[in-house]
Parts: structure tokens; C-alpha cells; sequence
């Protein structure tokens, strides 16, 4: 049903050489206002933070003690921190890191969610042992949790990628494994449903296999839902990235993230709000622009809208 | 510290102030509620089954010492008359024993008298094999305690004691009931959960509520000695959140009377008490946050039974130059400045106070990066291309640099860093869970006993006033190992003959002005002499009151709240 | 459905005896002392023994054991005690905190009343909130009322609650004055005053985590929704002329409503977890600040004892979703 929706025929769309459906997707896309906003301003933020350094050459870590608590001015724009470094660069840094770990980590939590999710709802046979593990994952206390992690991982790692690669990953490993538990359910709930439906019996007594079953009817359908949570997981993976830096888990302490800049300057609210501000402002607004981003992803990939 | 001075001044100003027109007419009770904050939560009111200094606070309001360090380190008589010494007898020629005498009258909250036998009691409970008490150490050394008559107590020990003063003295070793406590020795200790929550004790307030980790409700002992007070009625004692939050509910919203240790930096806090609602107030004691150097090589290649361990020195720390070096290169005034403010001052001491046991040391005091080149050149390290200095043997000054987390140390290291990268060495910072780096896992890698980093900071201090155990943790072989489960206290890994041999002639000395000569000097092998331990600043304690509440003395050689008692409303 | 959820419950007798053991042995890996609170100043021989008081010096399967009989035999006798006034569990060992010496049930009952207040109000509040928010959303997609809820849900996901909460504070407590920034745990709700003092200090760590719950669900209700209005049946219930309010209400809303039915039964769990920053910047002192300040004390038993307890309540609402799915959509079946 889903994928048969046929478009208006005509002789000039058959003898055109097929086209890649990746553009119809990306036609669809750029309709969607909001989500054209949304590519721009997060694109803007990702390229601000990788070539950002490259004009603004102050290192992110120098201290300029006579320059500390400024606020904002030509030698500052945002103003500097409490050890008078300037936190443009530090936003900026802090920014490659915060997004490369947001969306990394939220990249793995989805994946591993989708896959446990769509193989517990589609396969009866693994459902229980699966959702079993899924309580099993959400029950485990998340903070002992991370630090058995540190203690077991963070050295082979660090010597076998090299400090700040082996961070990455431990970290990115961190939130993925202990993220992925409600997407799963989500998907599941979902799947479960799905395969009752009348296109989905259809196809099954065609023959379809299982795998093109899940590639081609059950995944395109439980993609809204799959959005959302990416959206709310890249929030959650940016915060919990700075927690994990207080636990000892995360990068060295000077090293600038936005969570963990946003933490840093809760004390200073009343005397420094711009301090708050800033990485509060970066946060929100890449979480908005990827929020929009999936919003026209998933009417780009839902072939109903994108026929019309 | 003249802010200090005339903060104490009107303190006692103000403590005298309404004496004057009120005497004579004061009652118990009269001022009402008072409101008390503390960030860490008390989680038993039973010192001896304490996890935590909160747990001491707040039980000192209830059950009191025999005797107790007052503001500047003195020792007052509070339960006895007066404070046992060689010269009144009170402590045996060869210091082998201390006899005290009780205050005659004194009671229970219960109404029941105050005797000998519940101070033996409390030895008892203490010392009993399976008890796991936390204050042993207070007991250090006591062969045995005997009530000699029902207001006489004397204390035995099994070897001479120059300061006899652990057992029964300061709010770590206060005098329980022992009625209340019979049942619960050894290992029924935990079973007693209604009189560790509620002891009964013979201090100004009495529990009326316990939850643990979250508030105590007081009421004022109807029994206590002093007819005139406490002059609350009740008391709410709120534990939980953070400092900056405690330091929030005192000076700007004025829930709460009395905050308790307030490490925030030094801007935060005075933003706070801008808002007018109540002062900060500080004073120091023996606290010292310091850099410790590990003598011993960390690298992770080495096997793991023999890492950190005295088997393999460390390739460039166990060179005198290099340590002096990276402790030239530190501007502690600065440091005070961003950190501390006025709970801190540079120092050069591992013992900055009492003053007799203070060295003169201030030599460390001007930062002295030139120097500190200089120093490194002549210990054979010359610049890389990168800056960072190597040696004939292609020994790279590269360190690992650790602490808990902490906002004010993150701020240290990322100074402290700066300005070893500007002498030509290479640091890396790292951070950990305070429960864990002070936690003695043996399975973790990150505690600082383990020690497996180059430089690790943390801050430590003696209790009482006198200094001897704390000198001789660094002791020849009581260093943390894998054969001790890594317990140990030497963290550094310190070992010198001399150093031992001037720790056994401590240990033999009674006289004051001598003990204080020794000490100065083991301080001085530690510190100007070795760089082992690289003192940064002398910590004080920083804590606030609103201005609606008067008699607040603050003491960091006991209970902050040791003179509870006497805390008044002021309209 | 009714031989499923027996199974279901038979099963989830060895998932819970598996997960207490995945449990107690992860606590027992991780890092942590304790003693780790205890000042320096207390010598390593004296912290040794402390620890052996605490039984820690015994093997880890006996510790587990002990464990696992006061848990499940223990204080379920002592519960029926307190209830009827019976005597059975008379000297048998409860299951005692490492911090508090006293039995860890206690505190969890002393605990109950403000985390059921605050955090479970919240929820309440906050699926209140949530539900309708997504279905006008998803119904007037792209119009000022659903461009405007993004904003905001998206707001109240992305910024932390240490944040908002502290924000909150500055403004409302320190500037306004308008409410206490300390909740008062013993405050007894008993006349008028009384209870508008309690409103008063529930309402910025209600504010805070029903902005953070409803913000979260209220985007899978739109998503949800947006997805089964596109559907075919839609189309036809609409053609059948049934009114339009019909149409959205009860038949579009009862298909959307399994991912959000998912959403909210993970969620309930959490509710008796605590909202464990929320109540450490209130100061509400609930069970969320009672597992974490347990986790810094290394306070095993009670960690290991609220662990599970949460996976109990875990397990059981998952099933209460499973069961859920089959009445929403009857097709689905699970024998």
C-alpha cells in the first residue's frame, strides 16, 4: 500500500532514466520550510564551530588572568569566564565536541533502539528474551553503571585510540548504551501494531522476506516516532556529557563543552547571565533546528506526502 | 587577617551587647525558631557510627565532650571544671595517665545524672573490638578507663602520652548515655537505630525529629545546665543540595539563619552577601590544599602490582630541581585570589597553625618562573621542538596532573597547567568523582592513595591541635602498597632516616616549646627543603549567618556549632 | 490476554531474581568506598575496621544471599507485622543502611510523601498538559499554536533542569519572594494556611519537571497523531460523514495512542525513582536524593535495595503497556 501509491503515469516520466528516489526525497525536503530553516541554522552552527577557530584564533584554554568576568566587547564578543579566557573560543570548542558527541551518541542509541525494537516487535520468538533485556538496561542504576565503565574501559581505550579518541569513544559509548532503552520499547509498541495491518499481510503472503518485510513496509512506518526520539536523544546526549565530565568520566577539565560551560555558570547566574546564556542558546538551537530537520525528514520519506 | 579581627570583634560586641540591659530576666526558649542549613545532610547523630564531619556538626548540638577547643584552639573545660594538665595533677608525672572530674550537678536531657560511669561507658562503646567505630583513633593508645568515684574518671594509657587530650575531648569524642547505649555495643551498634537517631545527650537541644539525609527538628533541653538558655525554643537543621544553594537560602533569601561551609568562589559568594541579608564569616585552622609529588613512577607500562610503588622512582619527579621547579613556577596569591578570597591564604606549610607548630617557611610565597627555567637548565632539561623540555636521556617533563572534582580545583589546574607549560612542562589534567578518589576501592585505579598520576591535589588537615599523627604519616613504609590493599597514608612515598628517627624523638617529647621546635623542622624536610608536598593554600572556613542572628563564633578547631548555646536573636 | 499476563507474571519472577544479581554485582564492581565521606583524618587500620563492621569482609554470593532473603522474606513479614499486629519477623535481621544504621524501608516510607507530591504531581501535570498540546499540534500542523508548542517543549527538553531550576529560584525566591527556595519536608498539611504553604513551595519543582515531562511526551502524541491522520481509515470514517470531532478524538487518538502509552509507562517508574537533580536544587529530599546521596556513600544496601524495588516497578509497567497495546489495538496479539 504504502510503497505501491502510484504516481500519475506519463510517457515522458517512464522514458526519463529512473531517477534516484534520494531526490525525490530532497524535493520534497526543500519544501518544507521549517525544515530548510532548520538545515541552515544548524549547519551554520557546525560550520561556526569547525572554521570559527580558524578566524578567531584565541586558544580556548588560555588563561588572561587580568581579563577575567568581562563582559561582552570587541576584544571579547561573548565576554570572558571567571579566568578571563574567552568564551567565543571556548564556545566554539566546546561546540565541535558537544555536537560531534550529541549526535554521534544519538546515532548509536537510535540504531541500537530501532534494531532491538524492530527485531522484538517483528520476531515473536526474540520479543521476550529482548524486552527482557531492556528491563534489564533500564533498571541498572545508571551512575555505578558509568563508573564500572571508566574503570574497565577508559585505559585500553585511551592506549588503543589515543586519549582524546578513546574518550570520544568511551563516552559516545556511554550515552548509546544506556540511551537506547525507550526508543526500543517505542519502536516495538509500534511494530507490533504494524504488522497486523492489511499491507503488511499482504506483502507477507506474496512472500516477502523478513528482511525486505522490515526495510520496505515496517521501518518507513515507525519513522515518525524514530525521529522524535533522535531529536530528544541528541538534548539528552549533550547533557549527559557533562555529567559524565564531573564523575571523571569525560574529557580533561579545562577542556570546554557546552553542558558543561552551561554548568559552570549556574552560580554565576545573577552577577554573569550572559555566561548562561550562551551555551543554553547553542543547545536549544541545535535541538530546534534538528527538531525541524526531522520534521522534514519524515514527510520527505513518508511516500503519501511526498506523492502529492 | 584583619577582616577576621573585626569581624570577631563585633561578634563579641555584639555577643555582650544584650547581656548588659537583659540579665537577669532572660529565659530558656525566648527568641523562638532558628533555622540552620547544611549542603551535606547528617545521616546518623551517633558520632561514633558517623560517616561524615555533618554527622558531627549536628550531633554536638545534642551530646557534648568533656572538654572542647575553643575559637583559637585552646582547650575549655565544658563538662568538668577545669582541664587536667601535669601542673594541676590532673596528668601523671610519666604521662601515662589524665584524670578527669566531673562538673558536679549536670544532667541528662532525660533527667538523670551525669557520671563517671557513662563516660567509661562511652571508652566501651568505642573501643569495643566489633563496634567499627569511627573516632578510634581518638582512643589511641588508652590501656584502659576507670570511674574512680561517680565524678572521677581516669584514663590509662599504655604509653606515655605527651598530649593526652583524644579521648573524650572535642565534638569527635563526645560522652553518651550509657542506659541509652548498654544494648548496643559491638556489633548490635547498628541495631540501635532510635538512639542513634535520638541520643540522649547533655547538650542545649534535644531530637524531636530525625530523617535521615534530610532535616533534624530540635527542641531546647528543659534540663540543661544553664537556666537562661538555649535561646531558641526549636531548631530546624536542613541538610541537602549544594553550597552555592545554602549560601542562596542565608544571605539572599533569608529562609534560613546559618549556612555551613560555603566553598564557593570568592565573587559568588560576595554577589551573595551584597543582597543584605546576612554576613559571611570565616576563620582558619590546620586545612592545606596542597600538590603532592609522587616519588614513585606511575606509567601505566609498568606491571600492575608494581606501579606507584617505591620499587621504580620516579624518571624526573625524584630529582629535587624539578619538584622545586614546578612549585616556583605557582603564584599562590593568585590562586587565593580566584579560589579562596578571604577563607584562604598562600602558604608554604604542610602545618600552617597553631602558631607554635608554624615554620617560618614563607620562601615559595613569589612566583618566580625565570627562577624555576633556570632550575629545570641546571637539572639537565633543555626545550623539545615543542616546547617541552627533554634530557640527555630523552626524559620528557610530562605530567599527569589529578584532583576531585571541584569547581575551584578545575580552576587551579587550569592555572596551575599555564604555568607549567611556560616552563617547558607538558600537563595533562584529569578529574575524578570525589567518592571515588577518596574512596579506598583498591580496584580502582583513580584513588589518591593509588596515586597512578605524576601530581595529584588535594587538601588535608589534623583534628585537635596537635600535629604529631599527621607528621608521621610520612613515615619510611607506611606508604600506600598492594600489599596493604593500597591503605596507607604516605602518599608521596616519602622515605628518609632522618625524618623517622626525628618522628621517634616527637613521640618522646612532652615539652611544648620542644614538640613545636621538631615539628617545624619535619614540616621544613617536607616542604622547603624536599618540595615532596607543595603546600598552595592555607584553607579557612568560610560559612554565613544572617543578620538577624547573633552570638555566631565561628570555630574550625571543633563543631562549628560548639557555642550553639549561646546563639540569640537579634531584632 | 489473561493467560499472557499470568505467563507474563511467571516470568517475571526469574527476570527480577536476574536483574538483583546483574544488580548487586555491578555495585559490587563499581569504584567507591564507604569510607570515602570520612574526614582524612581517621587512620586507614580504623577504616579497615569499620568496613568489616559493615559485614563487608564476607564472600560476595553469601552477602547477595543475605541480601535476597531479607528482601523478599524479611520485609514482607515485617510489613504484614506492622499491618496486623503480629509478631513473625520478631529478631529477624531487616535490611540496614550502611549510612544511617537503620532499616532501609523506613527511610523509603519516610521518603514516599514529598517524592509522590512533587515528582508524581509533575507527571500528572505534566501528561495533563502533554496530551492535548500534541493533538492540536498535529491537527492544526505548521500553525502559530504548533510552532509555538515546539518552541517550547523543545526549550523545556534541551535546557537541563539544574538550569531552569536555579533560574526559577533567582527570580522567583530571591527577586519576587513569591516562593520558599527550600521545600519544607515537615511541613504537616492540616488546615488552609497549611496547604497554601504547601502549594507554595510545590510549585517551581512542579513547574520545572512537568515542563520537562510534557515537553517529551507531547512530541511523540504529535508525531503519532500526524502519522495516523494521513491514513486511509481516516479518510473513510470521515466519508461516512461522522463528525469531525469523532473522527479525531476517538478513533484517530485511540490509534496513535501505543507509542505514548509506551512513553508514559517507562515514565512512571521514573516518578518513584525522584527527579533527582530537581529535588537536589529544591531541596525536596525525596527518593531521588535518596539513591544519589546513597550512591556517593557507597551506601550498597540501599542502593541495591532501591534498584530494585525500581525494577520492579519497571517490569510491572512495561507489562501494564503490553497488556494496554492489546486494548488499544486488538489485532495485536501475543500468543
Amino acid at each position: 500500500m504504502t510503497e505501491a501509491t502510484a504516481k500519475p503515469f506519463s510517457v515522458e516520466a517512464a522514458l526519463k532514466p529512473p531517477r534516484n528516489q534520494w531526490w525525490d526525497v530532497w524535493d520534497q525536503f526543500k519544501t518544507h520550510k521549517g525544515a530548510l530553516v532548520g538545515m541552515i541554522v544548524f549547519l551554520a552552527i557546525v560550520f561556526g564551530t569547525l572554521l570559527g577557530p580558524f578566524i578567531w584564533t584565541i586558544d580556548p584554554t588560555f588563561i588572561d588572568i587580568r581579563a577575567r568576568n568581562q563582559g561582552m566587547s570587541w576584544a571579547h564578543p561573548f565576554g570572558t569566564d571567571q579566568l578571563g579566557r574567552d568564551m567565543l573560543a571556548r564556545m566554539m570548542s566546546g561546540g565541535q565536541v558537544s555536537i560531534a558527541v550529541g549526535l554521534t551518541a544519538m546515532i548509536l542509541s537510535v540504531l541500537l533502539g530501532t534494531l532491538i525494537g524492530v527485531l522484538a516487535g517483528y520476531f515473536r520468538r526474540l520479543d521476550g528474551p529482548l524486552m527482557r533485556l531492556t528491563d534489564l538496561f533500564l533498571s541498572l542504576p545508571l551512575l555505578p553503571l558509568l563508573l564500572v565503565m571508566v574503570m574497565l574501559f577508559r585505559e585500553p581505550l585511551s592506549r588503543a585510540y589515543g586519549p582524546e579518541m578513546g574518550t570520544f569513544i568511551l563516552i559516545v559509548c556511554a550515552i548509546g548504551v544506556t540511551s537506547w532503552m525507550q526508543t526500543a520499547r517505542i519502536v516495538r509498541g509500534d511494530v507490533l501494531a504494524l504488522k497486523e495491518r492489511e499491507f503488511v499481510l499482504a506483502a507477507k503472503s506474496i512472500g516477502t522476506p523478513s528482511r525486505r518485510m522490515i526495510t520496505r513496509h515496517i521501518l518507513p512506518n515507525v519513522m515518525s516516532p524514530i525521529m522524535v526520539s533522535a531529536t530528544l536523544g541528541i538534548a539528552n546526549a549533550i547533557i549527559t556529557e557533562s555529567a559524565l565530565s564531573f564523575l571523571g568520566l569525560g574529557f580533561p577539565p579545562d577542556f570546554p563543552t557546552w553542558g558543561r560551560l552551561l554548568f559552570d555558570a549556574v552560580d554565576y547566574i545573577r552577577d554573569y547571565p550572559s555566561r548562561v546564556i550562551w551555551p543554553g542558546l547553542a543547545i536549544s538551537l541545535v535541538v530546534l533546528s534538528v527538531n525541524y530537520i526531522g520534521d522534514g525528514l519524515r514527510d520527505a520519506l513518508d511516500p503519501r506526502i511526498r506523492g502529492r | 587577617m584583619t577582616f577576621k579581627t573585626a569581624l570577631m570583634g563585633t561578634a563579641v560586641a555584639m555577643a555582650f551587647a544584650p547581656m548588659a540591659f537583659a540579665a537577669g530576666h532572660e529565659e530558656r526558649g525566648r527568641d523562638g525558631h532558628v533555622n540552620i542549613i547544611y549542603w551535606q545532610a547528617p545521616s546518623i547523630l551517633n558520632p561514633y557510627l558517623s560517616s561524615g564531619t555533618k554527622d558531627l556538626e549536628s550531633s554536638s548540638m545534642i551530646i557534648e565532650p568533656l572538654a572542647r577547643y575553643d575559637e583559637n584552639g585552646e582547650l575549655v573545660a565544658w563538662l568538668v571544671d577545669e582541664i587536667p594538665t601535669v601542673e594541676n595533677g590532673g596528668v601523671a608525672e610519666d604521662l601515662m595517665s589524665i584524670t578527669w572530674r566531673l562538673t558536679p550537678g549536670l544532667t541528662w536531657s532525660d533527667g538523670t545524672p551525669l557520671t563517671s560511669e557513662d563516660v567509661v561507658f562511652t571508652a566501651e562503646y568505642c573501643m569495643h573490638p566489633e563496634g567499627g567505630c569511627a573516632q578510634l583513633a581518638k582512643f589511641d593508645g588508652v590501656e584502659s578507663v576507670e570511674a574512680l568515684d561517680s565524678l572521677t574518671v581516669r584514663v590509662n594509657f599504655n604509653k606515655p602520652m605527651p598530649v593526652p587530650y583524644g579521648p573524650f575531648v572535642s565534638a569527635e569524642a563526645p560522652i553518651i548515655q550509657k542506659a541509652q547505649f548498654a544494648d548496643c555495643l559491638g556489633a548490635n551498634a547498628p541495631q540501635c537505630t532510635d538512639a542513634n537517631f535520638r541520643p540522649i545527650g547533655t547538650g542545649p537541644f534535644v531530637v524531636t525529629d530525625f530523617r535521615p539525609n534530610d532535616v533534624i527538628s530540635m527542641e531546647a533541653n528543659a534540663n540543661f545546665r544553664d537556666p537562661a538558655k538555649p535561646a531558641f525554643a526549636t531548631v530546624t537543621f536542613k541538610g541537602g543540595g549544594d553550597a552555592a544553594a545554602a549560601a542562596r537560602s542565608v544571605l539572599e533569601t533569608g529562609e534560613f539563619d546559618y549556612a555551613w561551609n560555603l566553598q564557593l568562589a570568592p565573587d559568588v559568594l560576595q554577589g551573595m552577601v551584597e543582597a543584605g541579608q546576612g554576613q559571611a564569616i570565616s576563620a582558619f585552622g590546620t586545612l592545606v590544599e596542597r600538590i603532592e609529588m609522587n616519588l614513585t613512577n606511575p606509567s601505566p607500562d609498568l606491571p600492575d602490582g608494581e606501579r606507584a610503588t617505591i620499587a621504580h622512582p620516579h624518571p624526573f619527579l625524584s630529582d629535587q630541581r624539578v619538584r622545586q621547579a614546578l612549585s616556583m613556577a605557582i603564584d599562590r596569591e593568585l590562586l587565593v585570589e580566584i579560589g579562596y578570597g578571604q577563607a584562604g591564604r598562600p602558604t608554604c606549610n604542610l602545618v600552617p597553625n597553631p602558631p607554635n607548630f608554624a615554620s617560618d617557611n614563607t620562601d615559595c610565597l613569589t612566583q618566580d618562573i625565570e627562577g624555576a627555567k633556570a632550575l629545570l637548565e641546571e637539572a639537565g632539561f633543555t626545550p623539545g621542538p615543542d616546547g617541552v623540555r627533554v634530557n640527555a636521556d630523552g626524559v620528557r617533563l610530562s605530567v599527569v596532573y589529578q584532583t576531585s572534582t571541584n569547581a575551584v580545583r578545575q580552576d587551579f589546574q587550569a592555572l596551575i597547567k599555564q604555568w607549567w607549560e611556560e616552563i617547558g612542562v607538558e600537563t595533562e589534567l584529569k578529574n575524578i568523582d570525589a567518592s571515588v578518589f577518596f574512596g579506598g576501592d583498591p580496584g580502582s585505579p583513580d584513588t589518591f592513595q593509588k596515586f597512578y598520576s605524576d601530581v595529584e591535589m588535594y587538601a588535608n588537615n589534623f583534628s585537635g591541635t596537635d600535629p604529631q599523627p599527621y607528621v608521621a604519616m610520612y613515615r619510611c613504609g607506611n606508604e600506600p602498597k598492594p600489599s596493604t590493599q593500597w591503605q596507607g597514608e604516605n602518599i608521596n612515598r616519602y622515605c628518609d632516616p632522618e625524618y623517622d628517627a626525628l618522628l621517634d624523638e616527637l613521640a618522646q617529647t612532652a615539652d611544648f616549646e620542644e614538640r613545636g621546635r621538631i615539628v617545624r623542622q619535619l614540616n621544613d624536610m617536607l616542604t622547603k627543603d624536599s618540595h615532596t608536598i607543595v603546600p598552595l593554600v592555607d584553607r579557612g572556613r568560610v560559612s554565613a549567618h544572617s543578620n538577624t542572628l547573633g552570638g555566631v563564633i565561628l570555630n574550625t578547631w571543633d563543631s562549628e556549632l560548639w557555642n550553639v548555646a549561646d546563639w540569640y536573636r537579634v531584632n | 490476554m489473561f493467560i499472557f499476563t499470568l505467563r507474563r507474571l511467571l516470568t517475571a519472577i526469574p527476570t527480577l531474581l536476574l536483574i538483583s544479581l546483574v544488580i548487586f554485582l555491578l555495585l559490587e564492581l563499581a569504584p567507591g568506598d564507604p569510607m570515602a565521606n570520612q574526614p582524612l583524618t581517621i587512620p586507614p587500620d580504623v577504616r579497615e575496621k569499620m568496613r568489616e563492621a559493615l559485614g563487608l569482609g564476607e564472600p560476595v554470593h553469601v552477602r547477595y544471599w543475605k541480601w535476597l532473603v531479607q528482601f523478599v522474606w524479611v520485609e514482607p513479614l515485617y510489613l504484614f507485622d506492622s499491618a496486623f499486629g503480629t509478631s513473625f519477623a520478631e529478631g529477624e535481621q531487616r535490611i540496614v543502611s550502611w549510612q544511617f544504621r537503620s532499616p532501609v524501608f523506613d527511610t523509603i516510607w519516610q521518603r514516599m510523601p514529598q517524592t509522590l507530591w512533587v515528582v508524581g504531581m509533575a507527571y500528572v501535570v505534566g501528561v495533563l498538559i502533554a496530551l492535548p498540546i500534541g493533538i492540536i499540534s498535529a491537527y492544526r500542523q505548521y500553525s502559530w499554536f504548533d510552532q509555538v508548542g515546539t518552541f517550547i517543549s523543545m526549550i523545556g527538553f534541551s535546557v537541563p533542569t539544574f538550569f531552569t531550576g536555579v533560574l526559577l529560584i533567582v527570580i522567583f525566591s530571591v527577586e519576587l519572594g513569591w516562593f520558599p527556595s527550600i521545600y519544607d519536608t515537615t511541613l504537616v498539611v492540616n488546615s488552609w494556611d497549611t496547604f497554601v504553604q504547601q502549594v507554595r513551595q510545590m510549585a517551581m519543582p512542579v513547574f520545572v519537571l512537568a515542563l520537562f515531562n510534557a515537553a517529551q511526551i507531547s512530541r511523540f502524541m504529535r508525531a503519532s497523531m500526524l502519522d495516523n491522520l494521513n491514513q486511509d481509515y481516516v479518510r473513510t470514517a470521515r466519508a461516512k460523514g461522522m463528525r469531525e470531532r469523532t473522527v479525531v478524538l476517538v478513533h484517530v487518538l485511540r490509534n496513535s495512542l501505543i507509542p505514548v502509552v509506551t512513553v508514559i509507562a517507562l515514565g512512571v517508574p521514573q516518578v518513584f525513582g525522584g527527579a533527582i537533580i530537581t529535588e537536589q536544587v529544591f531541596k525536596v529530599n525525596g527518593l531521588g536524593q535518596l539513591l544519589i546521596t546513597a550512591i556517593y556513600a557507597n551506601d550498597l544496601p540501599m542502593v541495591q535495595t532501591l534498584s530494585v524495588i525500581f525494577a520492579v516497578l519497571i517490569v510491572l509497567f512495561n507489562l501494564i503497556a503490553d497488556i494496554l497495546y492489546g486494548l488499544l489495538d486488538p489485532r495485536i496479539r501475543y500468543d
